[in-house]
Parts: C-alpha cells; sequence; structure tokens
C-alpha cells in the first residue's frame, strides 16, 4: 500500500518536536523511543505497519488541545487513534506523525436516565458505556464486533455498525453530541442532548469522517432500555439464493428483528469445527433474532418460521431458552476467531442492496474459483452489509497481493449492483484507492473542500481515506 | 422563474446564473429567500422503489403525496413522520420530498426511529458552480467517505439544490394505539414520557397538550405493531401510571388522526402572533414554558420539541436559558430564523457554504423573504 513520503524535515526535527509536546503535556504522556513507538505501528490491519514518529497519550481535551496547537505550528501530521481495532488501517501512522491516541480518556462525564444520555470521554470503550448505564436497566445500541476493545472515539470516526444496527441504527443515529478539537486547536461543541441541530448537521458529517475533520475528545450518546427478552431462530438452507430470497420476505413482512445473520457452507462448517454447535450441514444458514416480552417474540418466531417454511428449509431451531439461544449465537460469534484458525484472512465489508445478495454471492464463488482462494461469508442480512473473507496464506510470496486484488474485485462487484465499498469499517487506508470507483472526480471533490474547512493544512490522518493521487495537491499545497 | 426540467438543465441554470437563487419544491415550509425563483416541481418521479429492499430513489421535486401513495400500496411509509406545514404556515402549495430533506422535517416518531436524516441514504445534488455532486448510496450501511447526505439534509437548500433522494422505508405495522393520561400539569407529563420512553415497551410517540381533548390536558404515549403486541404494551403503559387518569384509544383510524394532529400542529394552527420550535433536553421543557409564557403551545419528542405561539416579535431565544435551539418558523422578526450558532460552529458553516456556494447564491435560503 502506498503510503506518502515522510517529510525529512519533519523526521530531522523529531527532538524539537518532542520537547514542544512534552512541555504541554504531563510526563509520561509523550512517546518517543523508537522501542516504545513500535506499539502504535498499526492498528487492526496487520499486514500495514510504520512506527510513528511520536506518540501522545493525553488525559483530557485541554490536553488535546495543547497537543494539536505544537502540531499546528509546527506542521507535523496527527493520525488520531481509539483502541487501535481499525481494520481499515484508519490509525495506520506515517513515520513523520504523531499518534494522538485517546485512551487515557475513558471517564463516564454524566448519565442522564430521564432524557436518556450518556456523556462520555471517548477513549472509553464501547462495551463499557453500556456498563455504565445497564444497572438502571439501559443499553448503548451499537455494537460492533471488537466491541470489548474498541473506542468510541474510533466507532465515531468509523461511524461503526454491528450486528443490531438493523432495528437500532449505527453509530451516527445513536449520536446526539461533540466535542471535537480542531487541527488549530479550537475547542468546539457541537449538538447536545438535544434533538436535531440549529443549522447544518455538522455532528452527521464528522460522524464517520475518519479523524480527518478534528478529534472527538467527548461524546453525548443515546441510550435506550433494554428490552424484555430476545431469542433468536436457526434456519438452515440447501440453497443461498433461496435464504436470500427469505431474508428479503422476511423483512417485507413487517416484522423487524433486530438481526438477521447469514453464513455459508465454509464459514458453517469452519466454525462447527472450532465451536460445536451443533449447526446443521447445509449451504446456508440464517439467525434470526426478534425482541420482547415471551409472548411477544412467540408471536414474532412464529410468523418468521411461517415465512421460512415457504422456502424449505433444511433446519428450523426456534430457541426456548436463555441456553438455546446461546448455542445458536456460540458458532456465529466465533466466525472470525474461527476462520482464523484455518488460515490468514482479510475481511471485506462492502454493502449491496439486499436484493442482489444471491447474484452477489454467486458471483464471489466464481471469483474464488478464478483467483485459487477460499471465501467465507458471514454478514448481516438484514441490510446487505457482507463479510466475505478470503483467506490467504501470509507466508507465500504473492497471496497478500493476490487476494487484494480479489477484495477489490469484490468490491467494485458491490459498487456495480448499486451498493458502496464500506458498510461500517471505514476507508481508511484498505480501500482509498477504490474510493474513484465510488464516486467521481467532483464527488471526491466535493468531499475533500469539506477537509479543506476543517483542516486548510491537511495535517489530520492525511493520506487515509481519499486516492492518493485526487487529494496530491491538496497535500502538497499545505506544506 | 425557472423551471428545469432535467438535472442537467438545472446544472446550466445554476452554472450560468448571476444572482441569488430562491429555490423551491412546493413552497409550504417558508424556506425560499429572495431571488430568482427556481422552481424543482419539473424534477419528479420515482427512480427506483424496492420493497424487499426498504428503498426508494426519488426526484426531489416528486409531491411527497404521490411518495407516500407509491409507498401505502406495499403496506410501507417514511417511518419518520414527516409533518404538513401549510395549515401551520397557510401556505397552499404542494409538499415535495425535496423539501422534506431540505428542511430536515420530522414528526412524533422521531424519538424513535430517527429523523430525516436518519433515513436519508444517498443524495444528488448541483453546487453553486452547477457541478452535479453524488453523496451516499441507496444502500443501509454506508461509510464511503465523508455523509455529505446528512450535511444537506436540513440545510435549506443553502449548499446546493437537492435533485435526488435515496431513503429508507419500513413496513407500516399492522395496527397502533394511544395511551392517553388526562389532565396532567406540564412537569407531571414530561416526567410521565420519560418514564414510559425508560420502559421497554417501544413507545413511537410522546407528546402532551395542554388543551388536548376538550380542553383537558393530555399526555399521549403511542404504541405500534402487531396487534397482540399493541395491546400487551398499551397495558404495561397504562400500569405504569397507577395514580393517573388513563384513556387508550385502540381504534387505528382515531390513532392515526390523533398523531396528525399533533405532527402537523393542529392546536396552533389559526392563533395569532410569530410560532417557534423549540428543540431542549427533554427534562428543561417545563422551565422554558416557565419562563417563555407562551399563548399556546404542544410539547413533542417527549418534551424535546416545543412549539410556542407567542405574541409577534417576541425574543424568545433570550427566554430559553438552557442549552438548545429556537428557530421561528412563522413570523417577521425580529432576529434571524434559525438560532445563531457560536463562533466556532459559525465560522465552520460559513466555511462549507463558500465551498458548496462560492458565489452565494443559495444564502438567501437562510435570510428572511
Amino acid at each position: 500500500m502506498e503510503m506518502p513520503t515522510p517529510d525529512a524535515a519533519i523526521l530531522a526535527r523529531k527532538a524539537r518536536v518532542v520537547a514542544r509536546l512534552s512541555e504541554v503535556l504531563p510526563a509520561g504522556a509523550v512517546i518517543s523511543d523508537p522501542a516504545e513507538t513500535r506499539a502504535y505501528e498499526c492498528d487492526a490491519l496487520t499486514a500495514y505497519k510504520c512506527p510513528p514518529l511520536a506518540a501522545v497519550l493525553p488525559s483530557s481535551t485541554e490536553e488535546v488541545a495543547a497537543v494539536l496547537r505544537v502540531c499546528h505550528v509546527e506542521g507535523v501530521p496527527v493520525v488520531p487513534r481509539g483502541a487501535g481495532t481499525s481494520l481499515a488501517g484508519g490509525a495506520l501512522p506515517t513515520a513523520d506523525c504523531v499518534i494522538l491516541g485517546v485512551a487515557r480518556m475513558n471517564a463516564v462525564l454524566e448519565t442522564n436516565y430521564p432524557d436518556r444520555y450518556v456523556r462520555v470521554q471517548t477513549g472509553r470503550t464501547n462495551l463499557s458505556v453500556t456498563g455504565a448505564v445497564e444497572s438502571e436497566g439501559f443499553f448503548y445500541a451499537p455494537d460492533p464486533s471488537s466491541q470489548l476493545a474498541c473506542a468510541i472515539a474510533g466507532n465515531i470516526a468509523m461511524n461503526s455498525g454491528g450486528a443490531h444496527c438493523l432495528k437500532y441504527g449505527v453509530t451516527t443515529n445513536n449520536l446526539l453530541g461533540v466535542t471535537l478539537v480542531t487541527m488549530e486547536g479550537e475547542v468546539i461543541e457541537i449538538g447536545g442532548a438535544h434533538l436535531d441541530p440549529a443549522g447544518l448537521d455538522l455532528l452527521g458529517l464528522i460522524c464517520g469522517s475518519e479523524g480527518q475533520l478534528g478529534v472527538v475528545t467527548e461524546a453525548t450518546l443515546r441510550i435506550l432500555p433494554k428490552p424484555e427478552g430476545a431469542r433468536p431462530v436457526l434456519m438452515g438452507f440447501d440453497d443461498v439464493e433461496v435464504a436470500g430470497a427469505c431474508v428479503s420476505d422476511i423483512i417485507k413482512a413487517g416484522v423487524l428483528p433486530v438481526a438477521i445473520e447469514f453464513m455459508d457452507r465454509l464459514c458453517i462448517q469452519t466454525c462447527e469445527n472450532f465451536a460445536k454447535a451443533g449447526y446443521p450441514d447445509c449451504e446456508a444458514l440464517l439467525i434470526v433474532e426478534v425482541e420482547g416480552s415471551d409472548a411477544e417474540i412467540d408471536d414474532q418466531l412464529s410468523r418468521i418460521i411461517e415465512i421460512a417454511k415457504r422456502h424449505k428449509p433444511v433446519e428450523l431451531r426456534e430457541s426456548a431458552s436463555a441456553e438455546e439461544s446461546a448455542a445458536i449465537w456460540l458458532g456465529r460469534k466465533s466466525a472470525f476467531g474461527a476462520m482464523g484458525q484455518v488460515g490468514d484472512y482479510m475481511c471485506l465489508d462492502g454493502t449491496i442492496p439486499v436484493s442482489e445478495l444471491p447474484y452477489v454471492l454467486r458471483r464471489i464463488s466464481e471469483m474464488s474459483e478464478q483467483y485459487g482462494l477460499a471465501v467465507g461469508n458471514v454478514f448481516h442480512a438484514g441490510d446487505g452489509n457482507m463479510h466475505p473473507l478470503i483467506l490467504f496464506d501470509a507466508n507465500k510470496p504473492g497471496d497478500l497481493q493476490l487476494c487484494e486484488a480479489f477484495g477489490a474485485d469484490v468490491l467494485k462487484l458491490c459498487v456495480e449492483v448499486g451498493g458502496c465499498l464500506t458498510g461500517e469499517h471505514g476507508v481508511g487506508i484498505e480501500k482509498r484507492d477504490l474510493m474513484s470507483v465510488q464516486y467521481a472526480p467532483e464527488d471526491l471533490d466535493m468531499q475533500m473542500a469539506v477537509k479543506d474547512v476543517f483542516d486548510p493544512a491537511w495535517l489530520l490522518n492525511p493520506a487515509k481515506v481519499f486516492p492518493l493521487r485526487a487529494s496530491a495537491s491538496r497535500r502538497m499545497a499545505a506544506e | 422563474m425557472y423551471s428545469p426540467k432535467t438535472e442537467a438543465e438545472l446544472a446550466e441554470i445554476v452554472a450560468s446564473a448571476n444572482g441569488p437563487l430562491s429555490v423551491r419544491g412546493g413552497n409550504t415550509r417558508g424556506m425560499a429567500g429572495r431571488g430568482t425563483p427556481l422552481d424543482l416541481s419539473g424534477l419528479s418521479g420515482i427512480e427506483t422503489y424496492e420493497p424487499g429492499a426498504l428503498t426508494l430513489v426519488v426526484r426531489a421535486g416528486t409531491p411527497l403525496e404521490q411518495v407516500e401513495a407509491a409507498l401505502a400500496a406495499e403496506g410501507q411509509r417514511l417511518a419518520f413522520e414527516p409533518a404538513d406545514y401549510r395549515g401551520l404556515l397557510g401556505t397552499d402549495g404542494t409538499p415535495t420530498i425535496g423539501g422534506v430533506f431540505a428542511a430536515g422535517i420530522s414528526g412524533p416518531r422521531r424519538i424513535a426511529v430517527g429523523a430525516a436524516r436518519d433515513f436519508a441514504l444517498g443524495v444528488r445534488f448541483v453546487d453553486g458552480t452547477g457541478r452535479v455532486v453524488k453523496n451516499g448510496g441507496r444502500v443501509m450501511k454506508n461509510v464511503t467517505g465523508y455523509d455529505l447526505v446528512k450535511l444537506q439534509c436540513g440545510a435549506r437548500g443553502s449548499l446546493g439544490v437537492l435533485t435526488e433522494i435515496a431513503l429508507k422505508v419500513l413496513p407500516v405495522p399492522e395496527t397502533a394505539a394511544s395511551v392517553m393520561l388526562l389532565g396532567q400539569s406540564p412537569e407531571g407529563a414530561v416526567q410521565a414520557m420519560a418514564r414510559a420512553l425508560g420502559s421497554p415497551f417501544e413507545v413511537t410517540g410522546a407528546a402532551y397538550s395542554p388543551c388536548g381533548l376538550d380542553g383537558t390536558p393530555v399526555t399521549a404515549l403511542r404504541v405500534e405493531g402487531f396487534a397482540g403486541s399493541v395491546s400487551y404494551r398499551a397495558a404495561q403503559l397504562a400500569g405504569l401510571f397507577p395514580e393517573a387518569e388513563v384513556q387508550v384509544e385502540d381504534y387505528p383510524a382515531k390513532v392515526a388522526a390523533g398523531w396528525a394532529m399533533i405532527r402537523d400542529c393542529k392546536t396552533l394552527q389559526g392563533v395569532e402572533g410569530d410560532i417557534w420550535r423549540l428543540s431542549v433536553k427533554p427534562s428543561d421543557a417545563p422551565a422554558v414554558l416557565q419562563s417563555l409564557a407562551p399563548q399556546h403551545y404542544l410539547l413533542d419528542w417527549a418534551g424535546g420539541l416545543i412549539w410556542a405561539a407567542v405574541p409577534a416579535g417576541t425574543d424568545v431565544r433570550a427566554a430559553m436559558h438552557v442549552p438548545g435551539h429556537a428557530t421561528r418558523v412563522r413570523g417577521a422578526g425580529p432576529g434571524p430564523q434559525v438560532h445563531p450558532a457560536d463562533a466556532g460552529v459559525a465560522r465552520l458553516e460559513a466555511g462549507l457554504r463558500a465551498q458548496f456556494d462560492p458565489r452565494g447564491l443559495f444564502s438567501a435560503q437562510l435570510t428572511e423573504v
């Protein structure tokens, strides 16, 4: 993956930059020893690594502002980092950048149950936001599968989703306000505990902007009362296309499941071998979960099963207890780990119109044969957010490149059928150079014009999201 | 008056314009500013509608009723429940889907399912230089690049002319019911609505009218879904308020009519003076009402949205004393219609406008007519 050549002048000024950062931060908050900066050399896209010039770990909005002022004056690029769980390389450093990690900022600042929100520092992990409010019967809805580790900062940067967003929406639908620090070090409050902005929807713009418009240090998040209960049904099908048609019929029927998860044969078998969840031997498996009181769950599941029966399932297993629910989810929840045991894999994230599922799955399996690389499909079927896992061997020369070429073809296919490159992981560096498949030059130019407003010097995470060639003139002009 | 029939014609008009344009769909929401009228009703029609994928792609000038009729034919709807402003503003045009999104109009269900912006999946627009730009797409989950879709929603046409919108739709539930608490004070109502929304019974509307049923104050809570679920939830909700006088309305047409009245601010239509829309933290609503003392009002969004009728010229913002904002929906001023932003936000907004509309063709959309 091509990255801009590090600025030699900045590398030469390392000592001065570190000294100035140390002036504005407490002891222990500036990391510059090459042995220690290596901890920040990559995120969860581990194929690409580069230690930063330095890393800083501020503890407050004021300290973040001070860091950004220093870097702005010094002309040093800044790469914001939450927990470093990005699958897209969103937090990948360049050698001339300062990593700004928010991990030390993990406090709950305010909980308000009558008005149903919580205000946190953004270094707090996703799951611990729910942890802070669950004693009162509330939860924070977006649930990316990395939720144990990932930070709210990264969730906001990538507009993260999760398995339950079919019903509850993604981060942007659950974010009420942010404290944003601009590259110049100005602290700006956007939104708050009220709904809807007065003027432009800057909150909607910032969510998903991949740390390129500002550093979000605090966030007001919508919390929801927990449902009375939830239970899944598992269905097996002999044919992938039939499973796809079943998904579409469930959605049309007016039942709003909280999740519809899909797995294909390779994933079913791999998960079964790994987790012994008792999955049936079939081509496609759906897990559909609904919420409500016991009677409401029974009613919704019976409607869903009625629909499924029209599609001649080879297996139908309705959960009647917490243990049975856990067994149904066990395999799905271990899917990524199980696939990881089989080999190295690249996880794609393209989203397609649900109606195109059968066609896209067929094309992916054809491409899999052409490329000679196996693919497992496990994804959120209700919203068309696919996660093909392409297996490769990182130790085999050329295999990563082959895998990336295959991945690029799959993503092009997603765009071709009316979908997009990424549904919840973000563009980062991974899909940066494919942006021109989805967007025309003027579309990208309009987006880059937004960055010009927030970060005229193009110092914040500058080598991400936009194809390097498209952003070159802006990055150069700003230098 | 310009009346383009295609996006290309529109782009040409904008590119060659040398003065402010007054962009309008049905011109029912009081947004069109000074300038040469630019009528979008020619850019009309549904591009694609996929009920099985819950998505609709529609040209901006399409009448709202045409969109709603097409959805109703498939048992679906715009879940964010856009209001009709004609009664409130005394306008008589045909509301368009473009106007709904440009104004960011969401009704009572906003508290449960989200706002217009949460249902917008993609847009096409013509920027102030005449370029056609697209953003987003037509799928439910999309984090590919910056979200200019949300930025355009509610921008009142100040960042370009919307030509096409892709949106998410939802099935119409089997039935609905309203649980009504009678005779409460605004404080009691806001507390009751908070309790209802803090319950697991999935309330999809929470509003309070001080003059609801025949002059009796009414706190209304709505539940929707399958019949069995609705009756169960309505009963559970009613049970949360043993001390209140409770009525349950479960005749679907009556439930729908009641919430349409709330959505369109029926009780404020025809009232003299200025009409304001205040967005606050729900629990702040009683204090705002006390300080503002409006002639008539309506609380929606559990108290988070205050519709207030006040004597002409009242400075509502000065009486707010809490975080949030106030928009003057009807009335001449003084002061801007839209709440002035703090310095930092104002600078970013001005910067964005300069990028999207460098010649200021659409800036009059933000000031009074």
